[in-house]
């Protein structure tokens, strides 16, 4: 019996490029990344991919598939192809370093930008911070926490594109579980970086990043969040 | 550079953040036309009369209705990011939008029935 063939087509080049395309046999369960690994194993093993856990854990593999960001290593061939066809591109937003190969160097240095990690509050802890799952700021925190670095909602977002400096979804969802977190001291700057110009009140709130979140987050949520905060500071001229 | 492919647009929250901003843009468009109106009382009943007159043209009546769809529209988007961003709306959105749709439709259309 012969194979059941997907047409594929795929990103070749660097920001300029082009479309090639490929014949890849369909199998049951196949995953698009399983697809990108094939034409680089069997067709072209000079294409250009990321990918690492296979598993959706470390946020490697995040390509376009058929018009849409998605983590292709948990994306079915089967939820995604149109007629046996898939086009798979690199990220939008981010400059093409090669192939499906994008810099993520702005997205990441954004979350530095936006305070993204913890700082210690100054008194050195005796015991372990006792944190009640049900309190408001935990449970804010855990929702935002699972991110996975991804950058499915920065591809997303149409103010990322419209503005580079934009701090865009995940950052700003990172800086409001920090800004949740009842250990952490340094929200003061923290506000500072993300009340600005390119920081949350830039976001329009078209949810993009929402529906797109592989891992079901809301940074529109987050973002709204820090609107509050940063508009309650600013009332109280702590900003 | 990829651009965001316009597949990835099509969803309930990005049509209704377009809906609200070419409602927008086009009331204030109607702006201007809506001093002009004005203006015409200033310079005289009569004037203001042959004006009203006028208004009273199907056509005129038909544009005035999609008006009042627009500014429903655009109070309706308005309303929506305000749940979304002070409320912290977040599964609810989507009948959120559905509501504000329908509600902005609902009161053009009361309007086209008080005008004809
Ligand atoms: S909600 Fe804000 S951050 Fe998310 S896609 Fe829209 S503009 Fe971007
Ligand atoms: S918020 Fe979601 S889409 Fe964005 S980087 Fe994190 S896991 Fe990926
Ligand atoms: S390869 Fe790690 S998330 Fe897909």
């Amino acid at each position: 019996m012969r194979d059941q063939l997907l047409r594929v087509s795929v990103w070749r080049g660097a920001d300029e490029g082009r479309l090639v395309a490929y014949e890849v046999p369909a199998r049951p369960s196949q995953t698009v990344l399983d697809v990108v690994t094939y034409i680089q194993r069997r067709l072209d093993p000079s294409l250009a991919y990321r990918f690492a856990c296979r598993v959706g854990m470390c946020g490697s593999c995040a390509m376009t598939v058929n018009g849409i960001a998605r983590w292709t290593c948990r994306t079915h061939v089967e939820r995604v192809a149109k007629n046996s066809a898939i086009e798979i591109r690199p990220l939008a937003n981010l400059q093409v370093i090669r192939d499906l190969v994008t810099d993520m160097t702005p997205f990441f240095e954004k979350w530095r930008r936006a305070e993204g990690r913890f700082v210690p509050a100054t008194t050195p802890a005796r015991d372990f911070a006792k944190v009640p799952p049900a309190s408001r700021e935990r449970r804010a925190a855990d929702a935002g926490i699972e991110c996975i670095g991804c950058g499915v909602c920065y591809a997303s977002c149409d103010v990322v594109a419209w503005d580079p400096d934009y701090l865009g979804p995940a950052a700003l969802n990172r800086a409001w579980t920090l800004v949740n977190d009842v250990r952490d001291g340094g929200n003061s700057d923290r506000l500072r970086a993300v009340a600005g110009d390119a920081g949350c009140h830039a976001c329009h709130s078209h949810q993009s990043c929402a529906l797109r979140c592989p891992k079901a987050l809301d940074p529109t949520a987050s973002i709204a969040g820090l609107k509050r905060v940063a508009a309650r500071a600013t009332l109280r001229g702590e900003l | 550079m990829n651009r965001i492919d316009w597949r990835a647009r099509n969803h309930p929250a990005w049509w209704a953040a377009l809906v609200h901003r070419v409602s927008g843009i086009l009331l204030a468009l109607f702006l201007p036309a809506h001093f002009w109106a004005l203006a015409r009382a200033i310079e005289g009943e009569a004037r203001l009369e042959s004006f009203l007159r006028w208004t009273e043209n199907p056509l005129v009546r038909l544009a005035e209705t999609v008006l009042v769809i627009l500014l429903a529209a655009h109070l309706a988007g308005g309303l929506r990011i305000l749940a979304l961003e002070f409320l912290a709306w977040r599964d609810r959105q989507k009948t959120a939008i559905a509501l504000s749709a329908g509600a902005s439709l609902a009161l053009g259309l009361c309007y086209l029935l008080n005008v004809f």
